[in-house]
């Protein structure tokens, strides 16, 4: 902010002196150079040839996919309930773990910030910081292919996420509810199931909900590393260049994944 | 009943909030706290039931020392001191009943709290104390649904089911308007009447104040500057308390007041 005197007297207001406006060019002229020598970078590594071809190979592969091979439905019901499965009761799972997590590493209730809290937060980053297919790809390895290595990658996947969501809720509590319930003569357990729970309430049931319909999308991709669900279909029509199955199973995923987000849009709305 | 000794008060960065406080109420006496905002009220009676730790000095209930207790005796002394604060501060998302309830925390165990089954004569006395208040309609309404006066009648049914001997009111009109506050203040101290209750209440309205209590008071800076009935509260009482400011008007209040009492009385019986 610039305030200047003009030979009239009169006060000036500009948004940024001269310094600020120059520094500012400055930084825009540096970001356009990057930005134009990325781009230059990725165009020499980009074989043109495939790219101009695109076009013809995408409408061949669109024209093999059509129509969907609709009779294909009935083998898609039993994975489409596999994936579905996968995705609640991993968020379900994720939940029972995140919430003790989410407590311990809030700061106003955690039992010791020095040790029990950096050891939540380490808990979280980790659960949060591999995707579920590599987490599947592991638990696949480890547990043999099927709905149980998904569901385990999805609940270990979710856990950093809710307890996270969680714990910030928590941070931000108000906290006259907690010194009133205290002042009761109100144990520490009973402190946070009156004092601390209620009002995080509602943000737990928005984030279980939203993390849910974040899980329907992932476990339709797991069955691709072999972790159940269909994406097994997926995988195996993809391989053996069964275009019609593909593009049915792609509508059934479309589908499933707005149902999920109709039923999220309506639990939350019910509950906020 | 309550006896401060050299009660004293460092915040940790430094401001030395209460500085050697003396001070005893006997029992069943209704004390007005007041003085300027920062004199450190809030933190006296916060130091009291130890929600804010007192750095030295002794508080003792009924021979007690509050002070040196153990967090466990800390919770079963806790039961016989009921607070009210200044924002309520009732569970927002919990019914005008579960909060009453809450009061009675310190009586019942983790597992009959969780599944609010508390003890048939708890929700007996959460009944008659919503009666009392004026509230027996509302036990099913979400605290969140009360206007602020109604919110305080909860605030202090919660107080009085703990059964106390002494009441830790921490502003309790603060955030109301002239005549609920009038109200709150007659059904506070006709209470402690009735129930031969201590209680220390924080005010910042010193007309107010003069017209519920028989003694008053005043803090400055952390020390007790003033210890006496509301009649000796003159101009120069207030200057030397406040800082220099015409008074006239906050102590002629108080007869204006007076006459206003039966009115107000009467709303109180209609709700």
């Amino acid at each position: 902010m610039a305030v200047k005197i003009n030979n009239n007297g009169q006060k000036i207001w500009k948004r940024r002196d001269r310094r600020a406006q120059l520094q500012n060019w400055a930084l825009w002229l540096i970001g356009t150079a990057i930005f134009m020598f990325c781009w230059y970078q990725i165009s020499k590594a980009t074989n043109w040839y495939f790219v101009w071809d695109a076009g013809r190979i995408a409408s061949d592969i669109g024209s093999r996919a059509m129509p969907p091979k609709w009779s294909y439905i009935n083998e898609l019901w039993k994975p489409l309930w596999d994936t579905i499965n996968i995705a609640t009761l991993g968020t379900l799972l994720a939940l029972i773990v995140a919430i003790p997590i989410g407590f311990l590493a809030a700061r106003n209730t955690t039992p010791s910030k020095l040790f029990v809290r950096p050891i939540a937060l380490i808990i979280i980053v980790s659960s949060r910081s591999i995707n579920s297919l590599i987490w599947a790809l592991l638990l696949v390895a480890i547990l043999g292919p099927g709905i149980f290595a998904g569901l385990l990658a999805i609940a270990i996947r979710s856990i950093g996420f809710c307890a996270k969501l969680l714990y910030e809720a928590i941070e931000e509590i108000d906290r006259t509810q907690v010194e009133a319930i205290s002042a009761t003569g109100a144990s520490n357990m009973q402190i946070m199931i009156y004092g601390i729970l209620p009002q995080v309430m509602p943000t737990l049931a928005g984030l279980s909900v939203f993390r849910w319909d974040i899980n329907i999308r992932e476990s339709t991709v797991l069955g691709l590393v072999g972790a159940g669900g269909i994406g097994l279909q997926l995988q195996g029509s993809l391989n053996t260049l069964a275009w019609p199955q593909v593009s049915l199973i792609i509508l059934v995923i479309l589908f499933a994944v707005l149902i999920s987000e109709w039923v999220s849009a309506k639990v939350r709305g019910a509950i906020i | 009943m309550l006896r401060l000794e050299n009660f004293t008060k460092q915040y940790a960065t430094g401001d030395m909030a209460l500085k050697g406080v003396n001070l005893e109420i006997s029992s069943g006496q209704v004390v007005a706290l007041i003085g300027p905002s920062g004199a450190g009220k809030s933190t006296l009676i916060r130091c009291i039931n130890r929600l804010v730790e007192p750095t030295s000095g002794s508080a003792l209930l009924n021979d007690i020392n509050l002070t040196k207790l153990s967090s466990s005796a800390l919770r079963k002394a806790r039961r016989r001191m009921g607070m009210i604060f200044q924002e309520y501060a009732l569970v927002e998302r919990l019914t005008v009943m579960e909060n009453v309830l809450s009061g009675r925390l310190g009586y019942v165990g983790f597992w009959r709290s969780w599944f609010r089954l508390f003890p048939q004569k708890d929700i007996d006395e959460a009944f008659r104390l919503l009666q009392r208040v004026g509230l027996d309609h509302m036990a099913d309404k979400r605290a969140d649904e009360l206007s602020g006066g109604q919110r305080q009648r909860v605030g202090i049914a919660r107080a009085l089911i703990q059964d106390p001997e002494l009441l830790l009111v921490d502003e309790p009109t603060a955030s109301l308007d002239p005549k609920t506050s009038r109200q709150i203040m007659r059904l506070i101290t006709e209470l402690c009447t009735e129930r031969g209750l201590a209680a220390i209440i924080n005010i910042h309205d010193v007309a107010l104040a003069k017209m519920f209590v028989q003694r008053v008071i005043a803090l400055r800076s952390g020390e007790i500057i003033f210890d006496g009935s509301p009649e000796d509260l003159t101009p120069e009482v207030l200057t030397n308390i406040y800082g220099e400011e015409d008074w006239e008007a906050t102590i002629k209040q108080e007869e204006n007041g007076n006459s206003e009492n039966g009115e107000a009385d009467k709303t109180v019986k209609d709700k």
